[in-house]
């Protein structure tokens, strides 16, 4: 088994999207206590397309849950673009998160009763902006990702790959700093996939912005720019492929 | 979100709607029903203060008073004029052979006071002829159920002739008995021989004075019970409310409309929010905070609510449009203060379930939409 895991850099040359150090999570079962992360030290990288992979349960659901701010460690300490978000108050992590982190969920989650333009609109209504200017932006995004003529339809009037746009238009319609994909390609074919992620690396992918994406799909390992493993709560391999023995 | 589900914004519609129809259309009932008891007051509108036995509750529970009250009434100062008034009721043979119990209403020979302010058919001058009696309008359908034209008929009242010669246009008592007017004098005739059989005095009031001070003073001087025109209104109402299971019954009909629509406005939100908590779990993801979720689904279901609290009450004024040819619903109207009701209500049914089903929401982690 290769273990790799990267060694936390004394001075970065330039700023880590996502330091994490230590990240310990516990879950309660019945009166027993499961430990799902055992420590996790990790730095990613803005300007690259980090994957992180493994099998079911290894941990890595709840590995990026605490990375993206939405699920409490048990102990360590998480720091986004030099922010430590778990010393944030409630209020402000969700505010962190609705300026700084873009979401692309693997069931999408659009909401069914409005339009994709005002879907891929939600964060910038969120933080303020009204719907007008929220959804100029939002279809430009979308004509983006060549789907602008489907602007007005709601989601149950979109194929998979058509919602999956939105929801990527969704994530990155703020400008974050940090975009966050669960199985972005799981209920998707294999053509679908790879255009999506082809799409993804395209727009997903800057120097100043971090993406980090979960996946078992191996159809697409190999547009990931790092590799982390994990199995049973630990990173086995961090490195640029998937190591043979996968 | 909720209005984008048909099934489900149709189901709060109905569920709203229905329960603001039962609550608005059955309080309706109900107050016109209890304001019946107070008919006989507003149909002599002329009569500010009415005087009776002190034992007299109503103007349709009273106990006769010797004639010689009216000359004490009128003796009064402040009293502008006093009228007798008798109110009983008889047993009427129809020219067809029914037998029907009907109010005598006696008003005064002279001024014709007591009488209500218009009628349908007929003019004042019929009571200069004799054995005159005139029926209120709500009356002809129970006496002349097949359509025979009132006017002309003659009627064996306690073995004294009767012949209807006019129609009153006369709010309908709480039973809606058939109702008989006719001059004190001729009354007199109609009802069984008793010493005393005067009911009220009806009497006006002078300028400069009022109604409560004249009551009051009348009290005062005669020893009998005098009260106003709304006093004597209110008392009929208090009557019914005490006498009769009906604010019960109503009142079990309205709660059950609330409950209806605590258990459909309930049920269709819960499965509204079951059905959408992954998306609210991505909203909070994002980052919307809890108090947007709460705002985006309370604006929503304003909305619902708004629309259902229309039906129900535009349904109510359709149900009453509908029936206004029913004797049963004359002059039936919803008080401004029931529409108030229903919406407190459908505010408080759309609270307590909405409050129910966000609890989830706002239980909801973030990191579940990941699961």
């Amino acid at each position: 088994m290769t273990q790799t895991q990267s060694a936390p850099s004394e001075a970065p040359e330039r700023e880590v999207a996502i330091c994490a150090r230590g990240i310990v999570r516990d879950f309660e079962a019945g009166q027993s206590t499961i430990r799902v992360l055992h420590g996790i030290d990790t730095d990613i990288q803005p300007g690259e397309m980090t994957y992180v992979v493994g099998e079911s349960g290894s941990g890595k659901t709840t590995l990026i849950s605490i990375m993206c701010g939405i699920l409490w460690p048990t102990e360590g300490e998480v720091r986004v673009f030099g922010t430590d978000i778990y010393n944030l108050s409630d209020t402000e992590l969700v505010n962190f998160r609705l300026e700084n982190i873009g979401f692309i969920f693997q069931q999408y989650n659009l909401i069914p009763s409005i339009d994709a333009a005002a879907n891929a609109a939600v964060p910038l209504i969120a933080q303020g902006m009204a719907l007008e200017p929220a959804r100029r932006k939002a279809i430009e995004l979308l004509d983006a990702l060549n789907i602008g003529d489907q602007a007005n339809k709601l989601p149950k009037q979109l194929s998979g790959g058509q919602q999956q746009r939105v929801a990527i238009a969704r994530a990155l319609v703020h400008e974050p700093r940090l975009v966050v994909c669960d199985e972005p390609t799981a209920a998707l074919d294999a053509k679908s996939g790879r255009r999506v992620m082809d799409l993804l690396r395209e727009v997903a992918v800057a120097e100043d912005r971090a993406c980090i994406i979960v996946t078992h799909d191996n159809r697409i390992f190999d547009l990931a720019d790092r590799i982390l493993v994990l199995e049973d709560g630990r990173v086995t391999h961090d490195g640029t492929e998937m190591p043979d023995d996968h | 979100m909720l209005t984008g589900d048909a099934q489900k914004f149709y189901g709060l519609l109905f569920g709203i709607g229905f329960s603001t129809l039962l609550i608005t259309q059955q309080l309706t009932i109900f107050v016109n029903l209890i304001e019946r008891g107070a008919s006989g007051v507003y149909n002599v509108p002329t009569a500010k203060v009415w005087v009776m036995d002190p034992v007299s509750r109503t103007t349709d529970v009273n106990y006769a008073m010797p004639s010689t009250a009216l000359d004490q009434v009128r003796s009064v100062p402040g009293v502008e004029w006093a009228v007798p008034h008798l109110r009983a009721t008889a047993a009427v043979r129809t020219g067809t052979g029914d037998l029907e119990g009907v109010s005598i209403i006696g008003v005064d020979d002279a001024t014709l006071i007591g009488l209500p302010k218009n009628l349908v058919e007929g003019s004042l001058d019929v009571f200069a002829q004799p054995d005159t009696v005139v029926i209120d309008d709500v009356g002809i359908n129970n006496m002349f159920e097949d359509g025979t034209d009132p006017i002309g008929q003659r009627l064996e009242l306690n073995d004294q002739r009767a012949v209807i010669r006019g129609v009153a246009d006369a709010i309908p008592s709480f039973t809606s008995q058939v109702t008989l007017y006719t001059k004190y004098s001729q009354a007199l005739n109609y009802v069984p021989g008793t010493r005393n059989r005067m009911s009220f005095v009806l009497a006006g009031i002078s300028d400069g004075e009022t109604a409560e001070g004249v009551a009051d003073r009348i009290e005062e001087q005669t020893g009998l019970k005098a009260e106003t025109r709304d006093e004597l209104a209110q008392a009929g109402v208090d009557f019914i409310i005490q006498n009769t299971g009906i604010p019960t019954n109503f009142g079990i009909t309205v709660l059950l409309g609330f409950i209806v629509g605590v258990a459909i406005v309930g049920l269709t939100f819960s499965l509204f929010i079951r059905d959408n908590i992954k998306q609210f779990g991505a909203l909070k993801a994002i980052g919307v905070t809890n108090a947007k979720i709460i705002r985006m689904v309370a604006v929503q279901a304003g909305l619902v609510g708004f629309i259902g609290y229309a039906i129900g009450v535009l349904g109510t004024v359709g149900f009453l449009a509908a029936f206004s040819g029913n004797p049963f619903f004359k002059g039936f109207y919803i008080p401004w203060q029931i529409p108030l009701i229903s919406l407190g209500s459908v505010i408080v049914i759309l609270a307590i379930t909405g409050f129910i089903a966000i609890r989830s929401v706002l239980r909801t982690e973030p990191a579940a939409v990941f699961r």
